[in-house]
């Protein structure tokens, strides 16, 4: 049942049309753009602690995300703004809580590792390598047990591939045939570690034979692909419960953190300029404008709404207060 | 009321509240098919299922973690550990999952979950089999930390916990499943998570002890009552949230306290305790806190090792002494 598709996707004739491309478009611009505004508030000392930039990797999160419906799940580990806007988070609020301030997803007190939107079933932000694949195993486990026809998408990089908790989560999902989609994003490097110097197998992808589930690789750079790829497993898990690994080809253009913002001591600046030239949005964007799904006026529209409304999350950010202390004391139970 | 072992208190607990809710589901090593390590889950596969008496591979992690997970989108799983020394092997599941969820989301993703099985020194079960767990938990801001003593204790309390909208961490012991005891057969009956319970009443000590260690007290103060020192026994039940109150009204009556833990003492519960009359009480001691704990060694096996380890009898009665200024006949 393992199979290897995806290089060169061929989407049907028609499956794409105007509204699709602009959203497609709109969602990475807007992953891209929120994050610039980000790391300029990050530099300036408004955002604080670490902050993991997904920028390169945006056609991963979007090209899933269109794939699900609004009702399904996401979760993912602490690179997850991408996936968080993705899912259709209000970006005033995730960038409040960046800031640390009230009106943050969580009050300010999750941050940019620990954002959580139960609205649009966004599951968080996990900061401990492979600890959030048994909690995606576990909400495919609740949605089967309820009787209901949701998934959950749960993303990951390939540092957390030599976990354990990918072996478990892997063998139980199988085991019980559970609708998860595991969606490791293979940016080529665990923080500084790349995949040679940490797996024995680095076709990340082939993990999923060894649990007889359905596994594919896809170009991650390509965000009608990652559609494709998505579409079938998610087909695979509404229709059969059962779960796929998919290993998304991708790059973070930028470091680990902003506390390495060149990334360079353990890859090759030709390397990362390399990788640059397959910049998802422009080459999604050249292919919309080739393929008449977009015209200019369509992309400088996008740039603009998008430009104003990260603008407007800043501002909103800015304005919000900070948690008054006795946020410090709440939340720890809920109270029944 | 019945009389039961702790063992089938703990079974009627999972029925009853299996029964009232269906949210709640059972899943760990060996909970279905073998009935359970300790058949603490004798007989639920039967009556329930395989949907909902979950039996899992040796995978503490990965279970755990989807016990959580199912919890943070409405369900209500008991995690069965077959013994709690491998829940160190899901620790950071329950401390950087299940703990962190309701406070890092702001509210947003409260875990109602239970993890529960023995713990604690046992029958030369050697140095991986006879932890005292709770150390490892209680410490943990967002974990609600249960050790209950006897059978009525081990059905009103796991109801409670099974209730609560919060992770509760459940460590019985692999000693007491064979107690017998008095238990409430009402459905609604439960006991309330952070409510200490006073075992004996007495006058001139008060010794504050859970689990095993509450029955030696037990048998102390029988000893002790023939000399003339009469003690007061203190069980918190619950070790998260503390029932300070309970242990602190009977230091102000008694005004002298010896704490007891089977676990190795240092930065222990006897730590916390003695921590929490000192600083509360101070004005009401007429001698200083007594802790009685576990030498500070990993559990050995041979038997007679295992013994000397573990509080006696005779250690609790020694510190009793101590507190009372008493060398032996009777207070000074």
């Amino acid at each position: 049942m393992a199979q290897k598709t995806g290089t060169q996707p061929k989407p049907a004739p028609g499956a794409i049309d105007g509204d699709l491309a602009r959203r497609l478009l709109n969602d990475m611009v807007l992953i891209r753009r929120f994050e610039e505004k980000a790391a300029e508030a990050y530099a300036l000392g408004k955002i604080g602690g670490f902050l993991h930039l997904y920028i390169g990797e945006e056609a991963v999160a979007v090209g899933a995300t269109s794939a699900m419906r609004p009702d399904d799940y996401a979760v993912a580990a602490y690179r997850e703004h991408g996936h968080c806007l993705a899912k259709g988070s209000d970006p005033r609020r995730m960038m409040a809580e960046l800031f640390g301030r009230i009106d943050g997803l969580s009050k300010g007190k999750g941050g940019s590792m620990h954002l959580f939107d139960k609205g649009v079933n966004f599951l968080g932000g996990h900061a401990i390598v492979g600890s959030h694949l048994p909690l995606a195993t576990g909400v495919a486990f609740a949605v089967k047990y309820r009787g209901g026809d949701q998934l959950i998408a749960c993303y990951f990089g390939d540092g957390a591939v030599p976990e354990g908790e990918f072996h478990e989560s892997m063998n139980l999902a199988a085991l019980w045939k559970l609708p998860v989609v595991f969606i490791c994003e293979n940016n080529r490097y665990a923080m500084g570690t790349s995949l040679e110097r940490a797996l024995a197998e680095t076709e990340i992808w082939k993990f999923g034979r060894a649990y007889n589930m359905a596994c594919e690789a896809v170009d991650g750079m390509d965000v009608l692909a990652v559609r494709e790829v998505m579409a079938r497993a998610v087909a695979r898990a509404r229709t059969e419960h059962a779960p796929t690994l998919i290993e998304a080809r991708t790059y973070r253009f930028r470091g680990h953190s902003m506390r390495d913002p060149a990334g360079a001591v353990y890859r090759t600046k030709d390397e990362v300029e390399k990788e640059k030239l397959r910049d998802p949005i422009v080459l999604f964007r050249e292919r919309a404008l080739q393929a008449g799904w977009l015209v200019e006026d369509d992309v400088r529209k996008i740039e603009k709404d998008v430009n104003d409304l990260v603008d407007d999350a800043v501002a909103f950010a800015e304005a919000s207060p900070e948690p008054p202390l006795s946020e410090l004391l709440t939340d720890i139970f809920k109270e029944s | 009321m019945a009389v039961m072992t702790y063992r089938e208190a703990l079974n009627l607990a999972l029925r009853e509240e299996m029964t009232r809710d269906d949210r709640v589901f059972v899943i760990g090593e060996e909970v279905g098919l073998y009935e359970g390590a300790y058949k603490v889950t004798q007989g639920l596969l039967k009556d329930f299922g395989p949907k909902r008496v979950v039996d899992t591979p040796i995978a503490e992690s990965g279970f755990t973690g989807v016990g959580i997970g199912a919890a943070m989108v409405g369900l209500r799983p008991v995690v069965e550990m077959m013994t709690f020394n491998f829940a160190l092997l899901a620790l950071d599941q329950i401390v950087n999952s299940a703990a962190k969820m309701n406070y890092m989301s702001g509210g947003q993703f409260n875990v109602p979950i239970v993890i529960r099985g023995p713990g604690g020194p046992a029958h030369q079960l050697a140095a991986q089999h006879s932890q005292s767990m709770e150390v490892y938990f209680y410490h943990v801001p967002g974990l609600k930390v249960v050790r209950p003593s006897t059978p009525e204790d081990a059905k009103g309390l796991l109801k409670s916990a099974i209730r609560d909208d919060n992770p509760v961490i459940f460590i019985e012991s692999e000693t007491l499943y064979a107690v017998k005891g008095e238990v409430s057969e009402d459905p609604e009956f439960t006991i309330p998570l952070g409510k200490a319970a006073v075992r004996r009443e007495g006058t001139d000590v008060t010794v504050v002890a859970y689990m095993g260690m509450m029955y030696r007290a037990l048998e102390a103060a029988e000893e002790l009552a023939k000399d003339g020192i009469s003690i007061e026994i203190v069980d918190p039940r619950t070790l998260q949230p503390l029932d300070s109150g309970t242990i602190l009204e009977s230091v102000r009556k008694t005004h002298r306290a010896v704490v007891v833990e089977a676990g190795a003492g240092f930065a222990g519960m006897g730590s916390e305790l003695s921590a929490v009359i000192t600083e509360q009480a101070f004005d009401d001691l007429d001698a200083p806190v007594e802790r009685v704990t576990g030498v500070p060694a990993p559990m050995p096996y041979a038997r007679n090792l295992e013994k000397a380890k573990t509080p006696s009898k005779e250690r609790i009665i020694e510190a009793v002494r101590r507190v009372c200024y008493a060398n032996g006949n009777g207070k000074s």
